[in-house]
């Protein structure tokens, strides 16, 4: 485990070496751009509009038994943008594209692809990795906005329609807009930065080190959404704290 | 390896010295030692197992030897920017065409990553690279859609883009009819003649190596049996030699052995 760490720093530490060297790589970073956001922006608006509803049904009854549930659209709108949407989307995005990430270089790993691109000269962490870290870095965060906004719409329509609940639209957002500031939906960007940086690394490290041939490819995507994931949960907590601090 | 503009010297020597390598218990290479000429076409032939494609990934820097020493015109691989200055190129077995990518894009791929020119003048070096291979008009194809030996031909065209001093095949004709095999062959040979390059052929098919060799290295179990000239190899008293080049299908008395 310690030498995957100590991989994986290095991967990063090299790709953040190569970074200067973007712009070189530009049509690559738009295609994996295009490949993040059209794979799965309808599937994160889904999933959002569903997680803010669900809160808003999960809080709205007992908040109304309380005579609180002025408070709803501040809860929903600091739960959506600083926990659930950077995470759950993190999760999406492992499962979603994590996972092809790792089979694309598990599988040119496999078939020699990777030893061809040595043998020309050219670094697989520059022409691969690069690429798909700087997408990923810019696809996740952007992806959270719009997760959050849907979110807080899907949080909205529960307490409007649902009749436990049956608050206004003006008083859920205008209670929102009270409480969520914009250091708030700062601090989940800031997160979903950090888990985009660690699904891109734990990915491309995985598929780098693929053995064998379709089997072990099978085994390196299982492995490397699985721990993706449970990086993701133990850093979400690391960082939660951390941020504590700075609010 | 090779970002250098291209010279007009072709062909470089390679000499292997001592090389040793160990995968877990298993050794690959027992102090392997050859001279390969400017020029020449060198076969390494032996069985399966026998350690050939390791020691072609030691030459091109794909493996790092636990001991001794691999020169390229009598600098070592390991000194710093020998392995920039030295053109050289790989075909792989399996062709290792990125399937991403069309089949121009494959054959441009050096020229354009390393931005040797422009993408103009890399359409008209990929269009004279595949019709010199025979697969004229082939650009946009992708490598799916092509069949072994049009796979490996295409590696080919890849390889020479390069402009290569040292070309290292290997097994160029496994997996294909025997008419694709021929085909190969007969590129291995003329780009011999036409660049002078230096060409490494590992392989276990007789027919290419009696076919195309200036000289040939037997290997088995990590050590090089024998190297000599294609006639001398037939001509070698070596039982286990002897063993490797005349194996024939025999129903009445089947082989236990090799």
């Amino acid at each position: 485990m310690f030498q995957n760490i100590g991989e994986m720093l290095v991967l990063l530490w090299r790709t953040l070496q190569a970074l200067p060297q973007t712009w070189r790589q530009r049509r690559k970073v738009s295609e994996q751009l295009f490949e993040i956001g059209n794979a799965s922006l309808l599937m994160a608006c889904i999933l959002s509009l569903f997680i803010g509803g669900v809160i808003a049904l999960q809080t709205g009854p007992v908040l109304v038994q309380r005579g609180i549930s002025s408070f709803l659209g501040g809860i929903i709108g600091l739960s959506m943008c600083k926990e659930l949407g950077p995470v759950m989307m993190a999760v999406l995005i492992a499962g979603r594209i994590g996972s092809a990430m790792t089979a694309e270089i598990g599988s040119m790993q496999v078939y020699q692809e990777i030893d061809a691109l040595r043998t020309m000269n050219i670094n697989p962490i520059r022409y691969l990795v690069l690429p798909r870290l700087v997408a990923i870095s810019l696809a996740l965060p952007t992806l959270v906005v719009f997760s959050v906004l849907v979110g807080w719409i899907g949080g909205a329509l529960v307490c409007v329609y649902n009749r436990q609940i049956g608050i206004s639209f003006e008083a859920y957002f205008s209670n929102l807009q009270n409480v969520v500031e914009f250091k708030d939906v700062f601090n989940g960007l800031i997160k979903s930065l950090v888990f985009a940086v660690i699904i891109g690394v734990v990915c491309c490290h995985q598929g780098l080190v693929t053995l064998g041939g379709p089997r072990g490819i099978g085994r390196s995507v299982t492995k490397a959404v699985v721990n993706s994931i449970v990086l993701i949960l133990i850093l979400d907590y690391l960082l939660t704290r951390v941020l504590l601090y700075w609010d | 390896m090779n970002t250098a503009a291209p010279a007009t010297q072709n062909g470089v020597s390679v000499s292997v010295r001592g090389l040793w390598k160990r995968f877990a218990d298993q050794p690959a290479l027992q102090g392997v030692d050859l001279e390969v000429n400017r020029g020449e076409i060198f076969v390494i032939m032996g069985p399966s197992g026998s350690g050939k494609s390791v020691l072609l990934r030691h030459l091109i820097g794909l493996e790092q030897p636990d001991a001794g020493q691999i020169l390229i015109d009598g600098q070592s691989i390991q000194s710093p920017g020998v392995m920039d200055r030295v053109r050289m190129a790989m075909v792989f077995q399996s062709g290792a065409l990125l399937n991403s990518l069309s089949v121009g894009e494959n054959v441009g791929l050096y020229l354009a990553e390393h931005h040797l020119k422009t993408p103009a003048e890399i359409a008209r070096v990929v269009a004279e690279k595949l019709e010199l291979v025979g697969l004229k008009g082939l650009e946009e194809r992708s490598p799916a859609e092509l069949s072994g030996g049009m796979k490996k031909r295409v590696a080919i065209a890849r390889a020479l883009v390069i402009e290569p001093q040292l070309i290292l095949y290997d097994e160029p004709t496994s997996e294909l009819d025997p008419l694709s095999a021929v085909t190969v062959a007969e590129e291995i040979m003329k780009l011999k003649r036409r660049i002078q390059v230096t060409s490494l052929v590992v392989t276990h098919d007789r027919d290419l190596a009696f076919g195309v060799a200036d000289r040939i290295a037997m290997i088995r179990d990590g050590k090089i049996l024998f190297v000599g000239t294609p006639e001398a190899v037939q001509h070698h008293s070596d039982p286990l030699i002897q063993k490797f080049i005349t194996a024939e299908f025999n129903q009445t008395n089947p082989r236990n052995d090799l």
